[in-house]
């Protein structure tokens, strides 16, 4: 039963994500906190977790989610769910796609799509924000710890760093090493 | 026999590409053109970009739209799926492998103190992300009302990313039919 729900969860989010990657991000936010499948960190977490292994993000975290839920058949569920969409539709544009490229309806449709995609992963990106800088809720109280300032130094050099076009694994290399030495400096 | 060499050889090179393409989306472009072009020369350059541009416009992630589409062109319906399977393969068992060995070193301390550091920079990956994503999109007053009303309506509403998707899909494409019309005259 939690298989045919991986499944139908993950075709959903396969159906209605374009243009790939992080765009993905806003529905799979959304979903796996509906099904109570990962929490705000772990989604976090995870998200660096596939940067640093290869193939396509919505992959990596359908066969994540689902082999946490439901061992290796959840996983095959959840990630055959994610790549449906995309099969099914391709075999089909690839037989006409002259045709399709030079489509009315699929031209307007992407020139709604790719503005709203900005938007949706601005909204993604805001409320992770407020889980790794404030994760008791929004309160001032945070602005003494020593952790909101480590996190808001290791945000402002990855930032520097991610558009210098390091590759995202230095970077998660980096965040790491910081992490470590502050934790062992605040533990001692 | 010819067919069984094809259709295994797309399996294998679709393979290559997902095992050493990092971040997926458009990194794997690059992997991608020189496998399938320059290699295996099954499509030509222009192709690339009509397959990026398909990609774009078609909902799914670009790796498997690009492994069924150059499966489809090269060893039709069983070309497209060898390609498939094979670029997710490589994914799935490393992920597979790995959510059991998180689970079981998410109590090391170490760990959280490494991951209390990658959430920060995670951030950064997904603003650099948010940033070539708004370079690619069209600009101009509809585009930003589409923009910022998708971000309002998500970040502060309860409401189902899903309808925001197919509103903004329905939106873009009356303008373009309504533009349209009024070129014509």
């Amino acid at each position: 039963m939690i298989c045919f729900e991986l499944f139908l969860t993950f075709l959903k989010i396969g159906l209605f994500t374009f243009g790939g990657g992080y765009a993905m991000l806003p529905m799979i936010q959304e979903e796996v906190a509906a099904h109570g499948w990962l929490n705000q960190s772990e989604l976090i977490d995870f998200i660096a977790v596939s940067e640093s292994t290869p193939g396509p993000f919505a992959v990596n975290i359908a066969t994540f989610v689902g082999t946490r839920t439901g061992g290796i058949f959840g996983g095959l569920c959840a990630t055959l769910g994610v790549i449906l969409p995309s099969f099914v539709i391709i075999l089909i544009v690839a037989r006409c796609y002259q045709k399709f490229k030079s489509n009315k309806i699929v031209n307007g449709a992407m020139n709604g799509l790719k503005p709203a995609v900005v938007g949706l992963i601005a909204a993604a990106l805001l409320s992770l924000a407020q889980t790794v800088f404030f994760p008791a809720g929004l309160n001032t109280a945070v602005f003494g710890t020593a952790q909101f300032y480590v996190s808001l130094g290791i945000f402002v050099v990855a930032v520097v760093l991610a558009f210098k076009k390091l590759h995202p694994i230095f970077i998660i290399l980096l965040s790491a090493a910081i992490g470590v030495i502050a934790g062992v400096i605040e533990t001692c | 026999m010819k067919q069984i060499q094809s259709i295994i050889s797309l399996f294998l090179t679709f393979m290559k590409i997902g095992l050493f393409t990092f971040g997926g989306g458009y990194a794997m472009i690059p992997l991608i053109q020189r496998e399938t072009v320059d290699n295996k020369k099954w499509i030509s350059d222009k192709d690339i970009l009509e397959i990026v541009a398909i990609a774009e416009s078609t909902p799914g992630p670009i790796a498997i739209n690009a492994a069924t589409f150059i499966g489809f062109r090269v060893g039709g319906f069983l070309g497209a799926m060898a390609a498939t399977v094979g670029v997710v393969l490589p994914s799935f068992t490393i992920i597979a492998a790995i959510s059991y060995i998180l689970a079981a070193y998410q109590s090391v301390v170490w760990i959280q103190y490494a991951f209390n550091g990658i959430r920060a920079g995670v951030l950064a990956l997904i603003v650099r992300a948010l940033w070539s994503m708004y370079k690619q999109s069209p600009k101009g007053f509809f585009s930003y009302l589409i923009m910022f009303g998708a971000f309002a309506v998500t970040a502060f509403l309860p409401v189902n990313v899903v309808f925001v998707i197919l509103f903004c899909a329905a939106a873009g494409i009356l303008k373009t039919l309504i533009v349209g019309r009024r070129d014509k005259r």
